[in-house]
């Protein structure tokens, strides 16, 4: 049941609204589209803002997902710097920012997620960056440089992109982890310690298992990061690293069903069946684990465009996918497919030490999850056996010089 | 600048221009070339702007890297002219190249 004339709105410009935009033009969606978005840009990628776009190796029309003239191309009328404040979905309306209203027959919601902000004293001083926004990574770039000291609080992906970075950049980079190991919630054991081994050989400092307990500053400017055990790491900026928490509250408030994220079926629909929830601030079903979660990546952000796009248009619903998502850091580039649930056995296939593995996480004899370095067969076969449910000959997966074509039992 | 065809696996051919600097990938993601999904941006990290060059130009667009070959290897519908499309950067030695896309980038 579609209807290619309804008026869609889409609140949120970031990738997972972008690309909904664009592909309801691209499925045949004849009717009005507004994209409403926050920040003064267009669409555009986040993932080259701790890594390219840091060290200048990308520009701002790089990052854009589309040229500005996309969306008057194709009547999508994006409207940036504004914001909805209130969700009225007994009249199916959008209150914005700016005080006037929307009408919507079918609502998008791709509000994202917010970086967490630690609830310490000190936490309002300048020089205490967040990355989420090119306007973040702007901010950043101006504070690292030669001879300045970045303080990285949170050892997790964007905490370690953003210390390969600043090293590049010829910063002081030091991590300040509260867990005794680095990725502790994402990743495994080996994986942990081979990436604090790399960063350490590139002269990033760690401080691992300390609690900021505060930040110190001059004239209103960070000076310094307060730990526990009452050292204080002396900064000229901190970035602040320690996760992110869903732009929820709107859909909340309207009465939408949510779980740390709005909740919504395969079709990535909420529970009033105008409106559908995609990307960072979506609780979504994941039907080859069996359970729903929330994700914060690029390739979730784009595939539950897809499903929105095609439910709204009737198209078939896109095949079920495999998540998975990338990191860059120095000249390794790591890859993971799935999310290691119920598993009973990791194991390792090639040397740490080489610079080149795989971890598998598997649950008997079927792959749950790959975490790769450098090794693309291992990740791209991997994505594939997690996704056909294959079980696969441990010995053989443990085994270099079998071919990851060779691997199932 | 380079002018370059992308043909979709049903026949359309979308002809675009393309500034020097920008990758195939680009060209055609911001032309709003359907048939190539480009999910990771162009990492080199996803193996979904696959294309394949039209023969006569498979010299001009370069070798593929040791990490291009290697996620092309487990990619679908593979030949022997499959290429990343992020992987091959556009100058002006490009203009009037063909490429072919896949019925399927997953």
């Amino acid at each position: 049941m579609s209807d290619l004339s309804a008026n869609v709105v889409i609140l949120g410009a970031g990738h997972a609204g972008g690309t909904a935009a664009a592909l309801l033009r691209q499925y045949g969606h004849a009717g009005p589209i507004s994209l409403i978005g926050d920040e003064p840009l267009a669409p555009y990628q986040r993932p080259p803002l701790s890594k390219a776009w840091l060290k200048g190796e990308a520009d701002a029309d790089s990052l854009a997902l589309k040229p500005l003239e996309f969306y008057a191309e194709h009547q999508i009328d994006f409207r940036p710097n504004i914001r909805a404040v209130k969700l009225r979905r007994s009249d199916k309306v959008v209150e914005l920012s700016d005080g006037s209203t929307l009408h919507y027959d079918i609502l998008i919601l791709a509000t994202g997620a917010r970086a967490i902000k630690l609830p310490v004293p000190g936490a309002d001083l300048a020089g205490l960056l967040e990355l989420r926004t090119a306007a973040d990574a702007e901010a950043l770039k101006a504070a690292v440089g030669p001879g300045k000291r970045l303080a990285v609080v949170g050892g997790g992906y964007i905490g370690l992109e953003v210390a390969a970075s600043g090293r590049a950049l010829g910063a002081e980079v030091v991590v300040i982890e509260r867990e005794s190991r680095l990725l502790a919630r994402v990743a495994c054991e080996a994986l942990s310690s081979f990436f604090q081994g790399v960063h350490e050989t590139h002269g990033v400092h760690f401080e691992m298992g300390a609690s900021v307990t505060g930040f110190v500053g001059e004239n209103g400017h960070v000076t310094g990061v307060t730990l526990a055990d009452g050292r204080t790491i002396a900064c000229d900026a901190a970035v602040i690293g320690v996760g992110a928490t869903p732009n929820d509250e709107l859909a909340a408030e309207s009465g939408l069903e949510t779980a740390r994220g709005v909740v919504v079926d395969l079709e990535a629909r909420t529970s009033d069946p105008s409106i559908f929830a995609i990307g960072d601030v979506a609780h979504r079903p994941m039907p080859i684990y069996g359970r729903m979660f929330r994700m914060e990546s690029v390739p979730n952000a784009l595939e539950q465009a897809k499903q929105a796009a095609s439910a709204i248009t009737g198209r078939p619903a896109p095949a079920g996918e495999v998540p998975w998502q990338w990191s860059d850091q120095y000249d390794l580039k790591l890859q993971i497919a799935g999310y290691a649930f119920d598993t009973d056995e990791v194991l390792l296939r090639g040397d740490p030490a080489s610079g080149k593995f795989a971890v598998f996480h598997l649950k008997g004899d079927q792959i749950q999850s790959v975490e790769a370095i450098n090794s693309p067969p291992e990740f791209m076969m991997g994505k594939q056996l997690i996704g056909n449910r294959k079980s696969v000959s441990k010995a053989k997966l443990s085994d270099l010089s079998v071919s990851m074509k060779e691997v199932v039992a | 600048m380079a002018k370059i065809t992308y043909i979709e696996h049903d026949g359309t051919e979308h002809v675009v221009d393309v500034k020097t600097g920008l990758t195939v990938m680009e060209g055609a993601v911001k032309n709003n070339v359907p048939g190539i999904d480009a999910d990771c941006g162009g990492a080199c990290a996803c193996a979904t702007c696959h294309v394949y060059v039209d023969e006569a130009w498979k010299d001009k667009t370069g070798e593929s890297s040791a990490m291009e070959e290697s996620m092309l290897d487990f990619a679908e519908n593979v030949e022997p002219n499959s290429r990343l499309s992020c992987q091959i950067k556009v100058s002006d030695a490009l203009d009037g190249l063909i490429v072919r896309l896949p019925e399927s980038q997953h």
